[in-house]
């Protein structure tokens, strides 16, 4: 046991002594796009009888966690691979679980502490409610899991910086901007609507505004189903790699 | 029966390459006793990196087993991991961290929660007591190497493999580098060393194992090595004028980038006498002459220039 917390540990310390561009940047992201969406449309739109800007809030509370768990286990395995420091948690006895499990963890810890700086800098706002909370801490799980998982295969498979930035830029980005974080899918015409109903991400946002709002444009189970599955899913397949030594050992 | 710190058995490896295969090991077999000072000598691209990794785990072998103090480096890898203590060649080090929270660490990760005292003597012994607080960014070449070999030793493994250890260190810094691990060799770790100084391999290995093209070609101790493919040498500088006898310039070989000098490779000391009175009856007058014995350098280079020896 002493391994795999030594392990998470060194994860957590890793983001936490860089915090101000782990947790406080993403934080002032999120703030950003907030003022200005807000500014723009708070009194236009009302979505599933909600003020635009509460509306917004979960979302962007959300994005902040998948793409910071993301972020978490990619940069931290791609620096170490190519700085090979990486070598000094090889040579070790820590198991392919024990890894696995640690760089999850660590992933899901930090977009938790990155949403939760969004939720609390953005709180203010208003019209927030706690109308289901244990969906929140479900999918705030979830989704931290699934990215930290991605982030696993992203952080194996590119060997340089560029090719992960590729990885990041082409299809976490598009996934997460595109997952109804701004809107609600039953505003887009049926082709994007469908669409949508096919992004991972997009289960993710709906079922944890759920838990805000009690309004969303899926079933929480529904939503509650699909990121079970895809989170299984990448898991299985990060570890898989994981015990094959996919790009860590020759 | 006691059981070998490292026992290889028909390790073969293969890269995959877009022009051909690369084969970096061939069928290599080899055993380390426990308390051995062992070298594992050879040219670049030999495979000892390779052979090495495939003992640590980096690196997995197509066949073959490899066992530490007689743990499956694969099915037993935990075992086998945690007798093990690396050097990797690379000067690799992790930025976010200092000296000391970086050894606390790698004590974590073999399952040691307080291991201060010791992080405390490895740091002492390795003259880092005064870095222990420092970011590793701001050490400079010759400690971070070792920090390296604190990391490696962090949870006392009774194998340690150290590779190229001492490229990059300066002459002061690789004595005591040495008198370190000679003190742990004494203390009954066993040690595998790969090095490209081979008067330090001479000076500290008891055996040494010649690797060439993926294979071990001799496998021997360092003093029947030297004495098989190495004989005493006695050089010789005439005076200014002086011509070599032609009865000896048969035997003798010049050196090109030293004028008037001769050297000649000896079966026995007595050979010394015949030269010099062969020198003296020609009239011919030294204006310098020294005797070299047989070492690990001449004997490396015979060794890999006649190709000579078969898979051990």
């Amino acid at each position: 046991m002493t391994e795999f917390l030594t392990l998470l540990r060194k994860e957590l310390l890793r983001f936490w002594k860089v915090g101000f561009q782990t947790v406080c940047a993403p934080v002032l992201t999120a703030l950003l796009y907030l003022m200005i969406f807000s500014q723009v449309l708070d009194n236009h739109v009302l979505v599933h009888g909600v003020r635009y800007t509460a509306f917004l809030i979960p979302g962007l509370v959300m994005m902040s966690v998948l793409q910071n768990a993301f972020a978490n286990s990619s940069s931290s395995l791609i620096q170490s691979k190519i700085t090979g420091n990486l070598v000094f948690v090889l040579l070790t006895p820590i198991s392919n679980l024990q890894f696995f499990v640690a760089y999850l963890l660590a992933a899901t810890i930090r977009g938790a502490v990155v949403g939760s700086g969004v939720l609390l800098a953005t709180c203010w706002v208003g019209g927030l409610n706690l109308a289901e909370p244990l969906w929140i801490i479900v999918f705030t799980v979830l989704g931290g899991a699934l990215m930290g998982a991605l982030g696993l295969i992203a952080g194996m498979w590119a060997e340089k910086f560029d090719q992960l930035a590729a990885f990041q830029n082409f299809l976490i980005l598009p996934l997460t901007m595109l997952s109804g974080v701004f809107y609600s899918v039953q505003s887009l015409p049926a082709f994007w609507q469908e669409l949508s109903r096919m992004n991972p991400l997009f289960y993710l946002i709906d079922g944890f505004r759920f838990g805000f709002f009690a309004v969303s444009d899926a079933s929480p189970w529904l939503s509650f189903g699909v990121a079970l599955g895809f989170t299984a899913a990448i898991g299985l397949l990060s570890f898989i790699l994981l015990v094959r030594g996919y790009k860590l050992r020759t | 029966m006691s059981v070998s710190a490292v026992s290889v058995r028909q390790v073969s490896k293969t890269f995959a390459s877009a022009r051909q295969p690369v084969h970096a090991l061939r069928e290599v077999s080899l055993d380390i006793e426990a308390g051995e000072f062992f070298g594992l000598l050879g040219p670049n691209g030999a495979g000892k990196t390779t052979l090495i990794s495939c003992m640590a785990g980096l690196c997995r072998q197509d066949a073959g087993d490899i066992r530490i103090l007689g743990h499956d480096t694969r099915s037993a890898y935990r075992l086998a991991r945690r007798a093990l203590g690396v050097v990797p060649q690379e000067l690799v080090f992790d930025p976010f961290f200092s000296v000391r929270e970086i050894l606390r660490l790698q004590s974590g990760y073999f399952g040691i929660k307080k291991n201060d005292a010791w992080i405390d003597e490895l740091l002492s012994e390795l003259d880092l007591s005064d870095k222990a607080d420092h970011s590793m960014r701001s050490l400079s070449g010759g400690m971070k190497r070792r920090v390296l070999v604190a990391q490696a030793l962090v949870h006392r493994p009774p194998v340690m493999i150290l590779d190229e250890p001492t490229a990059g260190v300066d002459v002061g810094l690789r004595q005591g580098l040495w008198q370190f691990i000679r003190r742990l060799n004494r203390d009954g770790h066993t040690i595998i060393l790969t090095t490209h100084y081979l008067e330090e391999a001479e000076a500290l290995c008891g055996r040494l194992a010649l690797m060439r093209s993926g294979q071990i070609c001799a496998l021997e101790k360092t003093e029947t090595l030297i004495r098989q493919f190495a004989k005493h040498r006695l050089t010789v500088r005439l005076a200014e004028g002086g011509c070599l006898p032609s009865m000896l310039a048969a035997s003798a070989e010049a050196l090109p980038e030293l004028q008037r000098t001769w050297q000649w490779t000896l079966d026995e000391l007595a050979e010394i006498e015949s030269v010099l009175a062969a020198l003296r009856e020609s009239g011919c007058r030294l204006e310098d002459m020294s005797i070299a014995p047989p070492d690990l350098e001449t004997a490396f280079l015979k060794f890999m220039d006649n190709g000579a020896g078969a898979a051990a």
